[in-house]
């Protein structure tokens, strides 16, 4: 299977993502981002079909149109009573986009298939060298920032008393989240992109009780889910987000039985 | 010598007066009680004195907000709460450009579980812990980073009685060290166990002075 070159690249960018999916997504289940990671991967969804239309490639578009609005979404959601009315006007406004640039461009029904359900075992050399890249920023700027976003993520009024700087980590967070929902599109595409960035951190959480141990399980869960994805994919040629969805689920339901039935009866 | 020097202190919130002219100090070692009923303004004290609200006019000189530890009376931690009380506590090491904990900071973390009686329970989960222990860690993490005050905003009131008393003796251990703490609290006879001064708030004035002369509560 690894001989092929379309399968080597679906391996390596789908480790990349994996990596980068279990680090940020400790976070956004601690911070309590899931409705807005899912918001992001449709605005993911407008900026591609955006790049459709305008003939780039959609990882750009992706890129463009999840940063700026993770920053809008942040700025206009201060008020967290308020956080829930304006992500659904965003995404619902994006969508939209997304529609009228789909119906704009000249591919439709692949085009949107691809963006919505990833087309992981179609990239080349070249978009693989770009996650990689991508993928190095977003794990470098999360280390230098680390204890500040650990601090505010896991106990903002404590962290609000000590003086850090909580709008700054916020909008850097919404930018490595942004970054994250672009890259890992690629693979699981912008309609199951909360698989990878949710599910196997909040599943992590029931097996371990430090930030560092949560990020390592989040990491093997997400690259569990995206390996053996993509090696049932191959062997069936059915979707593979279909598979990593599943296997997600699974991996959180056997985290939910464990917490259950074995930590809570000790 | 004086770590918080409030003097003629005006918080509003739009035409809503909340703080008037209040002046008062807590010296270095002092155990500082806030007694008042609710909306007095102990809540908008101490968030003006985190530098979380500007207030309106007067003088704040309080440490900066790594030399002061906060302990609140909630926090939104339930059963699920995924942190270990060592890793919740060591959520306030130093900032650094690195994410692990140096040798010296663990040691330091361990030391501050150790003498609040965490060590026992240290790698349980914090959402599982009681409610003692609970505001034990809260107060662990405070005083992680030596501050030179503490304030503790209520956190007594979930408590049962024989807690308060424990939590409270803990307290006064590191206020021997020189530390300052500022106890907002309902609880009169708390106030008069633990206190050194006190400053009472009510609404149309302040009293301060030295805790034998905290007159009895309002009926």
């Amino acid at each position: 299977m690894l001989t092929l070159a379309f399968m080597r690249h679906a391996f390596i960018a789908s480790t990349f993502i994996a990596v980068v999916s279990g680090i940020v997504g400790v976070f956004v289940v601690a911070r309590q981002l899931s409705f807005l990671t899912h918001t992001l991967s449709e605005i993911g969804f407008a900026g591609a079909s955006f790049a459709v239309f305008a003939g780039w490639p959609a990882l750009n578009g992706m890129i463009l149109f999840t940063m700026l609005s993770s920053v809008l979404v942040g700025q206009m959601s201060i008020k967290e009573s308020r956080r829930e009315a304006v992500i659904s006007a965003v995404s619902a406004l994006f969508i939209g986009l997304g529609i009228l640039f789909l119906s704009l461009s000249s591919q439709t029904a692949s085009s949107a298939t691809s963006i919505l359900f990833g087309s992981v075992v179609g990239i080349s050399a070249n978009e693989v060298h770009q996650l990689i890249a991508l993928s190095a920023v977003v794990l470098l700027i999360t280390l230098v920032v680390y204890r500040q976003l650990k601090f505010s993520s896991f106990d903002p009024i404590g962290a609000r008393v000590a003086g850090i700087n909580e709008t700054l980590i916020s909008v850097i967070f919404l930018l490595l989240l942004a970054l994250s929902v672009s890259v890992a599109a690629q693979i699981v595409g912008s309609l199951l992109i909360f698989i990878l960035l949710t599910l196997p951190a909040a599943s992590a959480k029931y097996f371990t009780h430090g930030v560092c141990k949560m990020i390592i399980l989040a990491i093997l869960f997400s690259l569990l889910g995206t390996w053996l994805g993509l090696l049932l994919g191959y062997l069936t040629n059915w979707p593979v987000s279909f598979f990593i969805a599943v296997i997600e689920v699974v991996i959180y339901v056997v985290a939910l039985v464990y917490q259950n039935y074995f930590v809570e009866a000790n | 010598m004086a770590v918080v020097s409030v003097e003629d202190l005006n918080v509003a919130y739009g035409n809503h007066q909340v703080i008037s002219d209040l002046s008062f100090t807590v010296n270095e070692g002092d155990f500082m009680v806030v007694v008042g009923e609710n909306g007095v303004g102990k809540t908008t004290l101490v968030r003006a004195l985190l530098g979380l609200i500007k207030p309106h006019s007067g003088e704040i000189d309080v440490p900066t907000s790594s030399e002061i530890g906060y302990v609140p009376q909630f926090r939104n931690i339930d059963e699920e709460y995924p942190l270990s009380i060592r890793d919740f506590v060591s959520l306030n090491v130093k900032a650094a450009g690195f994410p692990w904990l140096s040798k010296r900071e663990r040691a330091k973390v361990d030391r501050m579980i150790r003498m609040t009686d965490l060590t026992a329970i240290a790698d349980r989960p914090l959402g599982l812990a009681s409610g003692g222990e609970k505001q034990r860690a809260y107060l662990a993490q405070a005083l992680l980073r030596s501050p030179k005050l503490l304030i503790l905003d209520e956190s007594t009131a979930s408590l049962d009685n024989e807690m308060k008393y424990e939590l409270l003796d803990l307290v006064t251990r590191f206020q021997q060290e020189n530390l300052s703490v500022m106890f907002i609290t309902h609880d009169w006879d708390l106030a008069r166990h633990f206190g050194t001064r006190y400053l009472q708030m009510m609404p149309n004035g302040y009293s301060e002075g030295p805790i034998n002369e905290l007159p009895e509560p309002e009926e």
